[in-house]
């Protein structure tokens, strides 16, 4: 053992360390070599795709560069973090983005979860009430985040009218509770559906022996339901919590960032796309980008939410 | 058989790639040369286009494609097009604050020679000035805008002539308990930074220096926040100021509500749908400021010619046609946008439409432009956000921020709201 790892790092042959490696015969191996020359135009493709535009975003965070102004181009390094880092408004879109997205993500697992249960265990008419719960997450976010617009408009909507026709879209809380409300009612129907396949892996047999036993309704699902179902809550909550973490489309449509309602998605959007500003908005994107690595860090690695698809129940 | 009828698939889809690349390469259907206009929706602007192609007889022909509504959405676009350096866009309505912008950029192509003497013979002043960067001229002024001061003639047998004079005035209204407000637009938006920008000049000072990489914010600028808190703090100021753009101050007037409307001249048009209200709205020149008479924002649209054009001369002579007098005469008339062409004022028709003729034109020769820098979209930004809402203005911080924060824009080293 001893002997083959000194010889590999001898010879540095690019194999890892395992034994049972060395033990693959011609065939498997030309297999292996094919295997890899087949993947290799798909994996660079991703590469080029979904590589390249970080790299390049990395690059462009680390210049001064306003397409306005093409000739000032210049390298500064760390200069456009400093800048985002100390500006208040940045801050601010990253608190109005944390706040949304917990308490959006909040209010979805209950009303998800409840939804799911009712679901599960409904008798009659399964198939409508599944159906009309999903009608909210069919529609597309820009198309609803519009009627939402109207309805909260005074003059033409029903919902500013019916609440005494204040403008709630101009003043920064009301405007973000809003927003929270057509996120909820957006994606309340896919925390519902997530779980309910969670909800399905429950077996009934486990719950009627606890009945037996005496436990409550609540017992049993606190005891027995939430455990098992624990993977796919944490599942959800994952998808749920990034997607909420980069809201863009609602808000856009309903406040467009004015009054500090910016998100972080929005005020990169304002800077890049509207600004003009490649080297703000880059290091905005680049900053976006590590917040969501660390929130599915978090989830993986403390909270042990497993992948969709692996198979070793909820542990890596 | 099978080979044969592989050939004649290979044969058609060559025959499909050559027509394709054929169509592309002219632009056009009929082997003419194709000019595209890139403009906002306006109602009547495609019978100016075929006033033009039949005018241009056959030499090129001008397609009008429309861009979105808002001019965000207008700017957003063409700015895009523009970096991908797209050959597809030729001639462009560019609102008047974004000459600047993509003049420094290098997108668009200099009015030079005679096609710029054309230009310049006849057109007024001020619009021409927002058609300049760098004593350069890029674009061709076609409508243009300026504010007035609307009332209401059964409330204020004479108009105020000064700022102050308009908020006592209407407060005095109010005191009695007659609709005496005062409406227009202080949303956190281009609409209130074209309100302070009119004040500010007025009171004859300066926000952002001739270079347009200095943010100054004189003492001048400072009183014209004053001038602006004192407006929003006003006993007469319409309670949703802060939230209200353009079409919120025309609806709260035309309720009742008002006395006094700082806005377009658009709503008289709007106006004369409702023969109670219209009998007794008259206009008159915004209040001023400091000075005698108010130095009043200008708006409106110029054309430019994209500096990726493949038919520079086309679109050179097309942009003459699309603002020559007949055709601005028209829009006036149908669309109700103000000419930038001095003796298109003076047209018999125009009485009937604009009856506020002379006061615009006025208000045209005295008016002003904002700040000309390639970062103006970034200085709006500020502007608006660093006001809003009006009323929380304390003039010297405000001042201070807003000098701070117009610098760090300037210099697009900041981060935008």
């Amino acid at each position: 053992m001893s002997h083959a790892t000194a010889e590999k790092a001898a010879t540095a042959e690019p194999e890892p360390a395992a034994p049972k490696k060395k033990a693959l015969s011609e065939g498997k191996k030309a297999e292996r070599r094919l295997g890899w020359l087949l993947c290799a135009p798909a994996a660079l493709t991703m590469v080029a795709v979904t590589g390249w535009p970080i790299l390049y975003s990395l690059l462009l965070s680390m210049q001064k560069f306003d397409l306005k102004f093409p000739d000032r181009t210049e390298w500064v390094w760390f200069d456009n973090y400093v800048a985002v880092l100390s500006s208040p408004y940045w801050w601010n879109a990253v608190w109005v983005t944390v706040v949304l997205t917990v308490v959006t993500v909040a209010v979805e697992l209950v009303l998800g979860m409840s939804l799911a249960l009712i679901m599960h265990r409904a008798l009659v008419g399964r198939g409508i009430v599944r159906t009309t719960t999903l009608i909210p997450y069919g529609i597309v976010t820009v198309v609803a985040a519009f009627s939402w617009r109207f309805a909260w408009t005074p003059g033409t909507g029903y919902l500013a009218e019916a609440l005494g026709g204040d403008p709630v879209l101009t003043e920064k809380i009301p405007a973000l509770m809003v927003v929270g409300l057509a996120e909820i009612w957006k994606t309340t129907p896919f925390m519902a559906l997530l779980l309910m396949a969670g909800l399905a892996l429950v077996p009934d047999d486990l719950l009627k022996a606890a009945a037996m036993d005496g436990a409550s309704g609540w017992q049993r699902f606190i005891r027995i339901t939430v455990p098992i179902m624990k993977p796919a809550i944490l599942v959800a909550l994952l998808f749920r919590t990034l997607d909420a973490f980069r809201i863009f489309d609602n808000l856009f449509v309903l406040t467009a960032g004015s009054q500090g309602t910016s998100s972080v998605s929005m005020l990169t959007y304002n800077n890049l796309i509207k600004g003009l500003n490649l080297g703000i908005g880059s290091t905005m994107s680049v900053l976006i980008f590590i917040m969501v690595a660390i929130i599915a860090f978090v989830f993986i690695k403390l909270f042990g939410t497993a992948a969709p698809g692996s198979d070793d129940g909820g542990k890596r | 058989m099978g080979a044969k009828r592989r050939y004649r698939l290979a044969a058609g889809v060559g025959v499909a790639l050559l027509a394709a690349s054929t169509v592309t390469a002219c632009g056009s259907s009929d082997d003419g040369i194709t000019v595209n206009v890139y403009k906002y929706p306006q109602e009547n602007f495609q019978a100016v286009v075929d006033n033009c192609n039949a005018k241009a007889a056959g030499r090129y022909k001008i397609v009008y494609n429309k861009l979105p509504r808002e001019a965000d959405g207008q700017r957003e676009q063409m700015v895009r097009r523009f970096a991908a350096e797209d050959d597809s866009m030729d001639v462009l309505g560019l609102d008047v604050t974004w000459t600047a912008e993509l003049a420094e950029a290098g997108w668009l192509k200099e009015f030079t020679g005679s096609v710029k003497s054309q230009v310049e013979s006849g057109t007024l002043q001020t619009p021409l000035e927002t058609a300049t960067y760098e004593n350069k001229l890029y674009a061709a002024p076609d409508n243009t805008n300026v504010q007035l001061l609307w009332y209401r003639s059964d409330l204020v047998p004479t108009p105020p002539k000064t700022w102050d004079e308009m908020i006592s005035m209407a407060e005095a209204l109010v005191a009695q308990g007659k609709p005496g407000q005062i409406v227009g637009q202080g949303k956190q938006y281009e609409g209130l930074v074209v309100l302070y920008n009119t004040l500010v000049n007025s009171n004859g000072g300066t926000i952002i220096d001739e270079s347009g990489t200095k943010a100054v914010v004189d003492d001048k600028a400072v009183e014209a926040l004053a001038a602006l808190k004192k407006l929003a703090t006003s006993k007469a100021i319409d309670p949703s100021f802060s939230n209200a753009a353009e079409d919120n101050a025309r609806l709260a007037m035309e309720n009742g509500n008002a006395a006094f409307q700082l806005n377009w001249p658009y709503v008289y048009a709007a106006a004369q749908k409702k023969p109670d209200f219209a009998k007794n709205f008259k206009w008159a020149p915004y209040p001023a400021l400091g000075g005698d008479t108010s130095k009043v924002t200008v708006g409106g649209i110029n054309f430019a010619v994209s500096a990726y054009t493949r038919h520079p001369d086309q679109s050179f002579d097309a942009v003459l046609c699309l603002r020559s007098a007949e055709n601005q005469k028209l829009a006036a008339l149908k669309d109700g946008v103000p000419p930038t062409i001095e003796s298109v004022y003076d047209e018999p028709e125009m009485a009937e439409a604009y009856p506020m003729r002379d006061t615009i034109k006025d208000t045209l020769k005295n008016a002003s432009v904002r700040p000309l820098t390639p970062a103006y979209q970034n200085a709006s930004t500020v502007i608006a956000t660093v006001l809003s809402p009006p009323a929380s203005i304390d003039p010297k911080a405000t001042g201070d921020r807003l000098r701070e924060e117009l610098q760090d824009a300037l210099d697009s080293k900041g981060v935008l709201p």
